[in-house]
């Protein structure tokens, strides 16, 4: 699997120097020492009150002002050598854009985030920046808390989109090529933006019925409202990118079907379709949901609003939800907002080997979340109409590291216990979808129904068709399918204009 | 957005579906449905696919009024629009040259197994069709099974068109009397299915149904619709919808069918409140 954090292209290690070397970046270095730079606390991202947020579906997160982003912005110490940027799957511009919030320029700020990312007000809510750019930063390194670049980047994208001064970069020469996305969601989005940007017309092909993919049915409203997804959905079409929902690739028409149809170069990110389950007794009681099935029910179907809208959803009084990354605290989040009295993360490992951000998991103790570590269900059982009533648990101990370098669960013999629930969310990860490998012949696959791709590519086995994001790493995060698109689209273009 | 051609009553309940869907129609086989969303607040919910014609570029569907969704779909008029109509989804049923087969059909199913019929007559199978219904009124596009078929057979409780009998006492005379049957493939509502798999299972006949659980997305996403195979968790919607009957856990598919009935009423009740005039 491809490294996280890498080394940059010559390149962009030029183009990035031209820009440090900037009169304006000089001035502003020049204007603050760096000791005192150094002295500024990380501004806090105001957020609305645990007991008020656990009752709806608004933004937990209130975005910064003006005045505390530019405060945080100067405590970014614009270095010679910023490793932020090695920490971010896309490689943007940080210290640029950073700088340009300091300077008050947000719109500039907005537009630098832009050339790199076509989503920053997505990336802004969503990335994991502890673990990628934040937890590369100078200042942390220097022993103090990072400079919150995620905040910063979600500020300015907010403000070019709440200020009505959307740009759209001149339509570019069209190149004459057609090219074929298949799946709207983040990867499948950004291949579509960098591709149209280089002038190729672009079309993406989405199962369901809007475009986002786990931006829209997995993410839920107070994480990533979905104002804020269809804004940068329609800039995206604004550049040209057309979008045919409703299209199934591999049933309503193949690769192969499209190919005749004159497109040349092809993504696959189509993401991560089934679901998995333990295999566990009852678990295909009437009470038992996946988390993708919770959550798109929820989001997508908005049975929040039932039966104003038609699709329904159990309500629980206790909800247990089975595992420890950010689609358990998702789910589990979403629960008790759903009304549950008691709404329960059960997971095998500790805190410490928790997959999730910090801020979810946080975010979810304050709301009153319960955790139960080093736990995991080993039975349901229901009632006579086959609806779930108990999970019978198990506690775990952590013995030796795995694969994964995570200390490895070991069952504790003799410590089973009951608990009555009501609802239970599966939410331990999913494979790949089967559809377009079911469907294109030829296409090699992984063993774990994972699409190939060479990794310094993304090239699949088939001529110009490449692949990114879930169908290929079988689930990750929305930044690092972004970081495929990335690679991905440059090839394509390359491809394409062979 | 997909345009409706038709939409009609064909027997009571029952309703005929025709919607303007080109970029379908292509790959329409026998077997596979299609998720449809009557209105911007209505549910995703599966249709077998009943029929389509390439030259009006059009797929059809025959659907049971039950519920609130089902209940727009049959308020729905020539030249409205969906906001989904997406497909074909699911395995296309085996078509071969099998030797006899029987079709054992009902309610909604007797439209979703059309297609089969014409497909496996054309493979050179002799085909004969058994269709259940409650009354004679209640049957519908017997002309075409019987411009396909070797034989159109009835069961129905009025004594109209044949013995006053469910299902699997008729079927079970059509089996002796064609032996050796090949196959069965019986479509309609869970429990003419369960009941055709009982009759057939003791004689050792291979008995394919179309499964009918619950749906969401349909297309492997979110697994709502699993139901249990050979004691293998399986997905409808993209391991099916055609499954063996003999090894299909049916405790569980009524159960899990039955999952929100308290919400559809609920639904329903909403809908009649807030929605009709």
């Amino acid at each position: 699997m491809a490294e996280d954090k890498k080394e940059l292209s010559p390149e962009l290690k030029e183009q990035l120097r031209a820009e440090f070397d900037r009169d304006w970046r000089k001035d502003l270095r020049k204007a603050l020492p760096v000791k005192d730079r150094m002295k500024l606390g990380r501004q806090k991202m105001p957020e609305r009150e645990a007991g008020v947020r656990n009752r709806d579906f608004k933004e937990v997160n209130i975005g910064l002002t003006p005045e505390m982003a530019q405060e945080e912005a100067r405590r970014c110490l614009d270095c010679s050598n910023p490793q932020c940027i090695t920490g971010c799957p896309v490689c943007i511009d940080i210290p640029s854009f950073v700088k340009l919030v300091e300077k008050g320029e947000f719109l500039e700020a907005a537009w630098k985030l832009k050339e790199t990312n076509c989503l920053p007000a997505i990336c802004g809510r969503v990335c994991p920046q502890e673990s990628q750019c934040e937890e590369v930063c100078t200042m942390r390194k220097a022993g103090g808390a990072p400079v919150a670049i995620g905040n910063l980047e979600r500020f300015a994208a907010d403000f070019e989109r709440l200020s009505g001064s959307l740009r759209i970069p001149p339509p570019p020469p069209p190149s004459g090529k057609k090219a074929a996305v298949i799946g709207a969601g983040p990867a499948g989005l950004t291949v579509a933006g960098d591709l149209a940007k280089l002038g190729h017309s672009v079309t993406v092909f989405e199962a369901l019925h809007e475009s986002g993919g786990v931006l829209i049915y997995g993410i839920p409203e107070f994480r990533l409202p979905k104002s804020i997804l269809k804004a940068e959905v329609d800039y995206l079409k604004r550049l040209g990118v057309e979008i045919r929902t409703n299209f199934v690739v591999g049933l309503t028409a193949t690769i192969d079907d499209l190919r005749n149809e004159g497109y040349e170069a092809f993504f696959i990110g189509s993401g991560a379709g089934l679901p998995n389950f333990m295999k566990i007794p009852g678990e295909n009681l009437v009470g038992v949901y996946s988390a993708n099935e919770y959550l798109t029910r929820v989001n997508l179907m908005r049975a929040f609003a039932f039966p104003d809208y038609d699709t329904p959803v159990f309500k629980a009084k206790t909800a247990a939800v089975i595992g420890g990354g950010n689609v358990a605290m998702d789910s589990v989040r979403t629960a008790k907002r759903l009304g549950a009295e008691r709404a329960v993360i059960v997971y095998r490992r500790s805190r410490t080997e928790m997959p999730a951000r910090t801020e979810e998991i946080h975010h979810a103790e304050e709301e009153g979340i319960e955790f139960q570590l080093l736990t995991t269900p080993i039975r349901y059982t229901g009632d006579e109409q086959g609806r779930l009533r108990t999970m019978e648990c198990q506690k775990m101990g952590l013995g030796e590291p795995d694969a994964s370098g995570r200390r490895r669960p070991v069952p504790i013999e003799g410590s089973e216990y009951t608990m009555e629930v009501d609802l239970v969310v599966c939410a331990i990860g999913q494979s790949p979808n089967p559809l377009i490998p079911q469907t294109t012949p030829g296409l090699k696959m992984g063993k774990w129904g994972n699409v190939e791709v060479d990794w310094a590519t993304m090239a699949t086995s088939l001529p110009g068709v490449y692949a990114g994001g879930d169908i290929i790493r079988g689930g990750a995060t929305v930044i690092l399918a972004m970081g495929d698109a990335r690679i991905a689209a440059a090839q394509m273009d390359r491809y394409l204009r062979r | 957005m997909p345009k409706i051609l038709d939409q009609r009553r064909l027997v009571p309940n029952l309703h005929l579906l025709e919607v303007h869907a080109p970029d379908l129609v292509r790959k329409c086989r026998p077997g596979q449905f299609v998720i449809i969303m009557p209105d911007e607040r209505g549910e995703r919910i599966p249709l077998s696919i009943a029929d389509w014609d390439e030259t009006r570029g059009s797929v059809t569907a025959v659907f049971l009024v039950v519920g609130t969704s089902t209940r727009k779909l049959a308020a729905l008029k020539a030249g409205d629009e969906v906001p989904v109509f997406v497909g074909p989804l699911g395995r296309p049923s085996e078509i071969e040259a099998f030797g006899t087969v029987v079709l054992a059909a009902g309610c909604f199913g007797i439209g979703a197994l059309w297609p089969a019929a014409r497909a496996l007559k054309a493979a050179g199978n002799r085909v004969i069709a058994l269709i259940d219904a409650k009354a004679e009124h209640l049957v519908y596009w017997k002309d075409r099974y019987q411009s396909v078929c070797d034989k159109v057979l009835f069961s129905s409780r009025d004594h109209a068109l044949a013995s006053k009998d469910f299902i699997p006492r008729p079927l079970e005379e059509v089996l002796r009397a064609e032996a050796p049957v090949a196959r069965v493939i019986s479509v309609g509502c869970t429990y003419l299915m369960y009941a055709c798999a009982r009759v057939t299972k003791p004689l050792g006949i291979k008995t394919i149904v179309s499964l009918n659980p619950i749906m969401v997305d349909g297309t492997g996403m979110c697994g709502a619709c699993r139901c249990t195979a050979a004691g293998k968790t399986k997905f409808a919607c993209v391991d099916g919808p055609d499954f063996d009957a003999h090894q299909v856990d049916w405790d569980e598919l009524f159960l899990r069918r039955k999952s929100y009935f308290d919400d559809e009423i609920r639904s329903i009740c909403h809908y009649e409140e807030t929605e009709l005039p």
